[in-house]
């Protein structure tokens, strides 16, 4: 599953935002990643989420792939639009 | 052998020496054999699980000793090593290159530190110091080399290191850590007084004996004339070990002056208040018979964190002091950063003179919303007890007048809000910059209170860093021309009906104190520990005896000549 979120915290996905992000992404069995640009990452990665550099209102593409892909792909964007 | 050094905080310690420093951990390439690899990837994933195990209960212990937040550092380098792209990256280099796991962490940490030294953004470059601290755990556990964190130190020790930032003593458990060395810092350094208000016998200014030193080395500290002995005879040992009971003994003896006033035998009452830096700091206050605190450093509030904190956290912390003192006076001074002291998050600039810069009430001036939130937090503390409040740093009358204005517009904000506060509290200066001083006459007529801070005053009066060791010959409290700085603001503030306080650590030098009483100082603020020594002199001192001291003292002009007679004079008193 694909889905286009905007980032709403003013602080962009760092510190707290982007723990909360891993621990939910970690949360699930199936495969969950990141898409800004160019480059894919694996969202239960901490390191690798901050090495995107994510500013408020930019726009990320989060994709779930495997079991249980829709309540994980349903978990993240309510954590990211809240 | 035997060291001298500079003595920071008095008493004696007996242990094992511990060394804190940067640890160079030697990483060597080498191969693994086809048929090993499986074994050394399992080697790695057992340092994994190891260190995570660490990690929980270094966690769980900040979290009881020091709060939340603390913890959180902790919980964000657990984060760290569960990262699967982390792991994952080093399981796949130890196989493809046939190499040891040691190399494979190394190599894949700093592909992760290149990418974050990138990055433009003040935080994701923090992390950048958790991973460097996570990689070294797994590396220190992988080469079999004892931790030397400090939060991690189990038995008492004596902690050595090359200088004690904030942050590490914020760290210090003062059960564990007996006794603390240092090379560099002098009696007015900040592990000095750390040390001193924290009651660890301390040493400092021992410029390269750090790195002669052997972990687990025998070590007598003695605080009080500031020496350390490394590996010293049985002798000795035995000797130190009478001298440190003797020691314990005076100090119970003191302890009987916990609740007796600060009086002269002729009647003359001074008030003996301390210096903190926190809520913890006061109950040792409390303890050290303290009868207020002449200034609470706010700072600390501030420091080791990621952001600015709340109004709320700032208004619970000054509150939890203040209801401590009941209706003796807590006087908060207002946020005092810059100089050596530098909060990450406020992005300040780096400085060629940063004691001579943005610091303060400059920085509170010009940031007026952070100086807003903390004048809110102070103002509504001020409604559950006696608290004054003091602007640190203040050169102008304007400044003053500035400062002032702010402190105004809350008080109507609060007025209008309902909320409660103290309309009658005292605003106060110190009196740290020699052009107050000099001015003071004009500055007691707007001014509730003066507190002399000699640390600045002296270094700004002599133009001598207070941490340049070989200007130390100039930074001397005993210089003339700071004890007629000293007189001047007295008697100002006395011909405008004002008290003075000193809150430096003049204030609490017992050679100093007969000068100072003499000249007719009313407040002496000091750390905790100088309280009870400074209550028994005072109880001995007539204050007439004390005139004729300083009267005499003023006539001298050697700083060295000063304190010889001020010494032979109180020795003949008793």
């Amino acid at each position: 599953m694909e889905k286009t979120f905007k980032i709403k915290s003013p602080s962009g996905l760092h510190a707290r935002p982007a723990a909360m992000l891993v621990q939910k992404a970690g949360s699930f069995p199936c495969d969950v990643f990141l898409v800004k640009g160019d480059k894919k990452i694996n969202a239960k990665s901490i390191m690798s989420i901050l090495a995107l550099g994510i500013e408020a209102n930019e726009e990320i593409v989060v994709i779930t792939e495997g079991e249980k892909e829709a309540e994980a792909m349903q978990a993240i964007g309510e954590l990211l639009e809240a | 052998m035997e060291y001298t050094g500079i003595s920071a905080a008095s008493g004696y310690a007996l242990g094992i020496a511990f060394l804190l420093q940067d640890q160079q951990l030697e990483v060597v390439k080498s191969e693994v054999p086809k048929d090993h690899l499986d074994s050394e990837i399992l080697r790695f994933e057992e340092a994994l699980g190891k260190s995570a195990q660490q990690l929980e209960a270094i966690k769980e212990r900040t979290r009881q000793t020091m709060g939340a937040d603390e913890a959180e550092i902790f919980a964000a380098h657990i984060m760290v090593l569960e990262d699967p792209e982390y792991s994952g990256a080093i399981k796949d280099l130890i196989r493809t290159e046939a190499r040891n796991a040691e190399w494979a962490i190394q190599e894949v940490t700093d592909r992760f530190l290149k990418l974050f030294a990138d990055m433009d953004n003040e935080y994701i470059r923090e992390r950048a110091a958790d991973l460097k601290d996570v990689s070294n755990r797994l590396l220190r556990y992988l080469l079999g080399i004892k931790s030397q964190s400090l939060s991690e130190i189990t038995e008492k020790v004596i902690l050595f290191s090359h200088d004690l930032t904030p942050s590490d003593t914020a760290q210090l458990d003062k059960d564990k850590v007996v006794g603390i060395v240092t090379n560099i810092g002098g009696r007015t350094s900040h592990s000095a007084i750390m040390a001193r208000s924290m009651e660890i016998p301390a040493v400092v200014g021992l410029q390269d004996l750090v790195e002669k030193m052997k972990a687990g080395d025998f070590v007598i500290v003695d605080g009080s004339e500031g020496k350390v002995f490394v590996n010293p005879s049985e002798d000795l040992i035995q000797r130190y070990k009478e001298k440190q009971t003797g020691y314990e003994a005076q100090r119970q003896e003191l302890k009987k002056l916990v609740s007796q006033p600060s009086m002269t035998p002729d009647k003359h009452q001074v008030e003996l208040v301390a210096n903190i830096g926190n809520p913890q700091d006061a109950l040792v206050a409390v303890k050290n018979g303290a009868e207020g605190i002449g200034l609470y450093r706010t700072e600390f509030l501030y420091m080791g964190r990621q952001e600015l904190p709340s109004e709320e956290e700032q208004f619970e912390a000054y509150k939890a002091v203040t209801v401590m003192f009941g209706k003796h006076p807590v006087v908060i001074r207002s946020l005092d950063i810059g100089g050596d002291k530098a909060l990450p998050y406020l992005d300040m600039p780096k400085e060629m003179n940063p004691f001579l810069g943005y610091r303060a009430i400059r920085l509170c001036l010009d940031r007026t919303d952070i100086f807003r939130t903390q004048l809110r937090a102070i103002l509504r503390a001020s409604a559950y007890g006696n608290i004054k409040l003091m602007y640190p740093m203040i050169a102008t009358l304007e400044e003053l007048r500035g400062a002032n204005k702010v402190l105004e517009a809350v008080k109507q904000e609060l007025l209008a809000e309902k909320i409660p506060f103290n309309k009658n509290m005292e605003v106060g200066i110190m009196v740290e910059i020699p052009a107050v001083a000099v001015m003071a006459d004009r500055f007691a007529k707007e001014v509730d209170f003066f507190s002399i801070g000699t640390n600045d005053l002296i270094q700004y009066t002599m133009a001598a860093d207070r941490m340049n060791e070989t200007v130390s010959y100039l930074y001397q409290p005993f210089n003339l021309a700071l004890l007629r700085l000293i007189r001047g603001v007295i008697e100002a503030a006395h011909k405008a009906g004002k008290r003075v306080a000193m809150c430096g650590e003049m204030a609490g030098d017992l050679t100093a104190l007969p000068i100072l009483l003499g000249l007719g100082l009313d407040e002496f603020s000091m750390s905790a520990s100088s309280v009870l020594p400074a209550r028994a002199l005072v109880r001995k001192l007539p204050s007439a005896k004390a005139q004729t001291v300083a009267k005499a003292v003023l006539e001298m002009d050697n700083p060295l000549e000063i304190e010889r007679f001020v010494k032979q004079e109180m020795q003949r008193l008793i």
